[in-house]
């Protein structure tokens, strides 16, 4: 950067931000269509409490990284006191409880157990002596931290997050070293065991829509109706799209939630393919930046940290946009920075407000001569 | 980990190895989010490219809703361009079941809308129950403006129905031309696939000819559909017309009826039961072909419902049956002129006289004549009926030869005309006999048929082509569809003078010393010549033919033709169980009054219908009122398939014209009785007191 750009300006991740403000005012773009050209109710909103959240990041950037393993065990708690207590007071919202109202909010805190279960598990593994790691003392503590939250988001019941809670906390022990046979090992298990918890475990509405994603084609009109008109609206779109606010498939209400599940098929539908790797690519970028903070932290709860922000972000991502294109079953997860919805967004900035933290680290940290 | 321990070395673990790890696996995962990023762009582009127009002719037909506009029906017009059949702009509302979850609930929603009572919501949910799911049921035709949009605004309460602005068939003279034109109907899921699954026949709206010419003309009439496509949202509300081709009407249909007197006959017959044909003698015009009584075309369009259907099935008098078609009769002494015709082409002269006695003896039997004429001529022998002339000649020149000319004449002939079915009856003939019963022809079979009883059978059509041709002398050709090509007819090779004779013949039956005395045109210049008839139902032990129950009564029968010195018109009416010809000529003479002096005749009849209680269409929507009242709730429903209907009675028209067949088989046949000439003459000069015959 060059001496016109004051310096705590030209600091800033611009890698990172810059795509994201894209992502962001894409999705403002596409909300405002999907509202049928009108900035109420969702893109204004949308862009709100991005700028909210964003100044949220900002100051979560400035926060220690004593502070920041300071809070991690009480943040843990209060979420998953906050889990229990939508089970307690919750009401019921979108079919299962979900929702807790603060008030001036209403918080979801299933979402705010994404990362804060990496938080916690990156602080458990970096206190952790380096001696124990292959050892169970590293593995049964955070399966325990991972499995209670799970089952409470699993009872209410949400399936999609309770699996991105499990992925978060799995990419951390991952990145924590543990012996890869443990993985292996797990997998193998899931493998033999997720056919008995597919007829046992899940809800009929859960088992059918996996039916529905492995045959679509079977109910166009009844459950593969959501794919159906989402494959749709991102063919119909084809090379360029059909224009801004020419949708017809969200315009006339074909495509089911095009506003939050499906606004990616909503966004191909007006800005076809080119729209479509504008928004990877920006994903790509910010992943990517992700993954280089990571990488370049010597810490290692910066490390895991960072790693586990950007595998929770990765999740989102890759779940929206596989279900979207028909890859993936249909599961409740919006598409970060462009879905509407204030968890989600509140989520996605806070992992994004930890990267930017790491990140500062990074650049204040004493060099370890040994390593660098 | 004990196992392990002993086995190899513990693993050794340091913050180099945990980095280098850390550096190692998230480089796998990071390469594996680089994979699947590349995956979704490729399969992105595999949708949005490869696909595209696969997806986006599915956007399309998402998008856009076509809809077809049902053509209206072509007009049937009588002879003057007068319609029969036209086409009424209304509002309607249609239900398709297969869009509709919850039907049950819906049709009663639309019962309280539309205030459709119990008997109608029945007749509904059964058609919603019976028919195929894609197959509009008509909930209601020809509603009010309000109701249409009482339904219109909670539309999204109630899936699957459309309500839309059409046209339904209107039949001005209503139950007059019932038969003769038909109705129209849904098509049924049996016509949806003989025409190919046409569309157009599922288009909520669209009805197909069901009878008659309604469906003979189906082609024509029908016209080409027009097309609306509307952009529409998921929920189905439309949100812009987008193009609009209007539909092409169906050609007209122009008839040689003659709409006002095909009217004025069917309300002239009344109370009874039967038919009436008046056709040109010059183009074989058909100009009337009613038939009472009759069902009112206009409700069978809209979908009958199970009381009037009840109603009209339970009713003796057959109003589901086309007389002038499937009625079958014996002729009786109408067809005597004729075998007349055949006496004379045998080579008997006019002047040939036999003498009466009161009968006559045919081998060893003696056969009664309904009076004792004295001497009798051929002349006598038709105005006077006299049935011994005709045991004699028909004797004399035998049956063959007569049956030959009943058959020239029109009699046991199928016409070429556009219609669903005729009963051609049959002219008896010894070598019919042997074929159709195994048994030789005997004399009484001959003096049987001679007088147009026993084994003959004729329906009404073919009693006016008969008239027709005898007036004229010309093979005269029925039709029903109007051409302005002249026809020319193949002619019968008599003499001037022999028709002359048979002619006068038959204007003395009316105005001269014969048996119709009280069917004399009321016109100085105007005289209709004719022949009465009678014919018996069942022998004479069980019913004198005049009183006692309907069904054991004579038919009557009446051909004419007028004028008779240059006959233009020429037709006959049947009255079914009339209790002789005398319930016959009044009609025919009422009719031909109408034809030439409409003022006249209207009088005649407004008289009468004053007794009866109101014109044909009044009385049968009183008599449905009664009947819905008698009958309450428990009606059964209308058969499912609209050929049901009319096969039930066509079962019972074949029943009925085998009855009269029963009665020629009897050992002993009507004519044959055990009473001496004195008795006969005794009960003959009662008769002679209003003759007939």
């Amino acid at each position: 950067m060059n001496g016109i750009v004051p310096a705590p300006i030209a600091r800033q991740p611009w890698q990172m931000l810059l795509p994201l403000f894209v992502l962001i005012a894409f999705g403002a773009l596409v909300l405002f269509s999907a509202a049928a050209g009108s900035w109420e109710p969702y893109a204004s909103s949308h862009v709100i409490r991005f700028g909210i959240f964003l100044v949220m990041a900002f100051v979560l950037s400035r926060f220690s990284r004593d502070l920041a393993m300071f809070f991690a065990f009480p943040i843990y708690v209060i979420v998953l006191l906050m889990l229990g207590a939508v089970e307690v007071i919750g009401f019921v919202g979108g079919g299962s409880q979900r929702w807790l109202d603060l008030g001036f909010i209403q918080l979801q805190p299933s979402e705010v157990m994404k990362p804060a279960i990496v938080l916690m598990l990156a602080r458990f593994y970096a206190t952790l002596p380096v001696g124990m790691v292959p050892t169970w003392r590293a593995l049964i503590p955070a399966v325990a931290l991972i499995l209670t939250p799970v089952a409470l988001v699993l009872l209410q019941p949400d399936l999609g997050t309770s699996l991105a809670i499990t992925f978060g906390g799995a990419m951390v022990m991952f990145a924590a070293g543990l012996p890869l046979r443990w993985f292996l090992g797990a997998g193998l298990a899931a493998a033999l065991l997720a056919p008995l918890a597919f007829f046992f475990a899940l809800q009929p509405y859960q088992q059918k829509r996996v039916f529905t994603f492995l045959d679509p084609e079977s109910d166009p009109l009844g459950d593969g109706y959501h794919i159906t008109q989402s494959k749709i609206a991102i063919g119909s779109g084809g090379f360029s799209g059909k224009g801004f606010n020419e949708g017809s498939q969200s315009h006339l209400d074909y495509l089911p939630e095009p506003h939050t599940d499906f606004i990616f098929a909503t966004m191909a539908e007006e800005w076809g393919f080119l729209g479509g790797l504008v928004v990877l690519g920006a994903f790509a970028m910010i992943l990517g930046w992700g993954l280089s903070v990571a990488r370049a932290s010597t810490e290692r709860f910066d490390k895991l940290l960072a790693f586990g922000m950007t595998a929770s972000i990765f999740f989102y991502v890759a779940i929206n946009l596989m279900m979207v294109m028909g890859l993936a079953p249909v599961v409740g997860i919006p598409l970060p920075f462009m879905s509407h919805g204030g968890s989600s967004m509140l989520t996605n900035m806070v992992c994004i407000g930890s990267l930017m933290m790491v990140n500062r680290w990074n650049r204040t940290a004493p060099r370890t001569g040994l390593l660098r | 980990m004990r196992l392990r321990k002993r086995s190899r070395p513990r693993e050794v673990v340091t913050h180099s190895t945990l980095d280098n790890a850390f550096d190692r696996r998230t480089f796998v995962i990071g390469t594996a989010m680089g994979g699947l990023g590349v995956l979704l762009a490729a399969r992105m582009g595999y949708i949005a490219i490869a696909e595209n127009e696969k997806y986006e002719l599915e956007s399309e037909s998402n998008r856009v809703n076509l809809s077809l506009i049902p053509p209206r029906r072509g007009w049937i017009l009588d002879r003057n361009g007068a319609p029969l059949a036209s086409n009424r702009a209304d509002f309607r509302v249609d239900i398709i079941p297969e869009r509709t979850p919850d039907s049950d609930a819906t049709i009663t929603a639309l019962a309280n809308l539309l205030n459709l009572d119990e008997n109608q919501a029945a007749d509904i949910r059964k058609r919603v129950d019976d028919g195929p799911g894609y197959q509009p049921v008509e909930i209601a035709s020809g509603i009010s403006y309000d109701q249409f949009a009482a339904v219109s605004v909670r539309l999204p309460d109630l899936p699957g129905v459309v309500p839309q602005r059409g046209f339904s068939r209107f039949y001005p003279t209503g139950p007059s031309v019932g038969h003769l034109i038909g109705y129209v109907g849904t098509a049924n899921a049996e016509e949806y696939a003989e025409q190919d699954r046409n569309p157009l026949l599922v288009t909520p709206g669209y009805k197909i000819g069901k009878d008659a010419l309604e469906k003979q003309f189906e082609q024509d009439l029908r016209g080409i559909p027009g097309a609306r496509r509307v952009e529409v949202t998921a929920s189905g509300r439309i949100v812009r017309e987008l193009e609009t081709r209007d539909d092409i009407q169906g050609d007209p249909v122009r008839l040689t009826i003659d709409g006002p007197l095909q009217d004025y006959a069917a309300r002239r017959i009344g109370l009874e039961s039967g038919s009436v044909v008046v056709m040109d003698c010059e183009s074989g015009d058909l100009l009337c072909m009613a038939s009472m009584p009759s069902f009112d075309p206009n409700s069978f369009s809209q979908g009958i419902g199970r009381v009037e259907y009840a109603m009209l099935r339970d009713d003796e008098r057959v109003p589901l049956r086309n007389k002038v078609l499937k009625g079958l009769y014996p002729p009786g002494s109408t067809v005597k002129p004729m075998h007349c015709m055949a006496f004379l082409d045998a080579g008997v002269k006019p002047e040939e006289t036999i003498m009466c006695n009161g009968g006559r003896r045919i081998g060893n039997r003696f056969f009664n004549c309904w009076s004792n004429h004295g001497r009798v001529d051929m002349a006598k022998a038709i105005y006077q009926s006299c049935d011994s002339y005709f045991y004699h000649f028909a004797q004399q020149v035998g049956f063959a030869k007569v049956a030959e000319w009943a058959h020239k004449m029109g009699l046991g002939e199928e016409f070429p005309l556009p219609v669903q079915s005729q009963f051609f009856g049959t002219v008896p003939s010894p070598e019919w006999k042997q074929r159709r019963h195994g048994s030789a022809w005997q004399p009484y079979d001959t003096v049987n048929s001679s007088i147009g009883q026993g084994y003959y059978l004729t329906n009404p059509l073919q009693l006016a082509v008969m008239s027709a041709r005898m007036a004229t002398g010309f093979k005269v050709m029925p039709r029903l569809r109007m051409s302005d090509k002249q026809p020319r007819f193949e002619h019968f090779d008599f003499s001037p003078e022999e028709i002359g004779y048979v002619r006068q013949a038959m204007s003395d039956t009316v105005n001269g010393p014969g048996t119709a005395g009280r069917a004399r045109l009321p016109f100085e210049d105007i005289k209709m010549a004719g022949k009465t008839g009678t014919a018996q139902v069942v022998s004479l032990s069980v019913s004198d033919g005049r009183s006692g129950p309907w069904k054991y009564r004579d038919h009557g029968l009446f051909v004419f033709f007028a004028p008779f010195d240059k006959p233009k018109y020429a037709g006959a009416v049947v009255i079914e169980h009339g209790g002789g010809s005398g319930a016959a000529y009044p009609i025919a003479r009422d009719v031909m009054t109408f034809m030439f002096d409409p003022a006249k005749g209207m009088d005649a009849l407004r008289a009468l219908e004053e007794q009866w209680g109101g014109n044909a269409q009044q009385r049968l929507n009183s008599k449905y009122r009664a009947y819905a009242a008698a009958q309450g709730e428990s009606v059964p429903p209308v058969p499912a398939r609209d050929e049901d209907i009319f096969d039930r009675v066509e079962a019972e028209a074949r029943l009925a014209a085998r009855q009269p067949e029963g009665l020629a088989e009897e050992s002993n046949p009507s004519r044959v009785d055990d009473r001496t000439p004195e008795e006969i003459s005794r009960t003959s000069a009662a008769a002679n007191a209003e003759p007939e015959q």
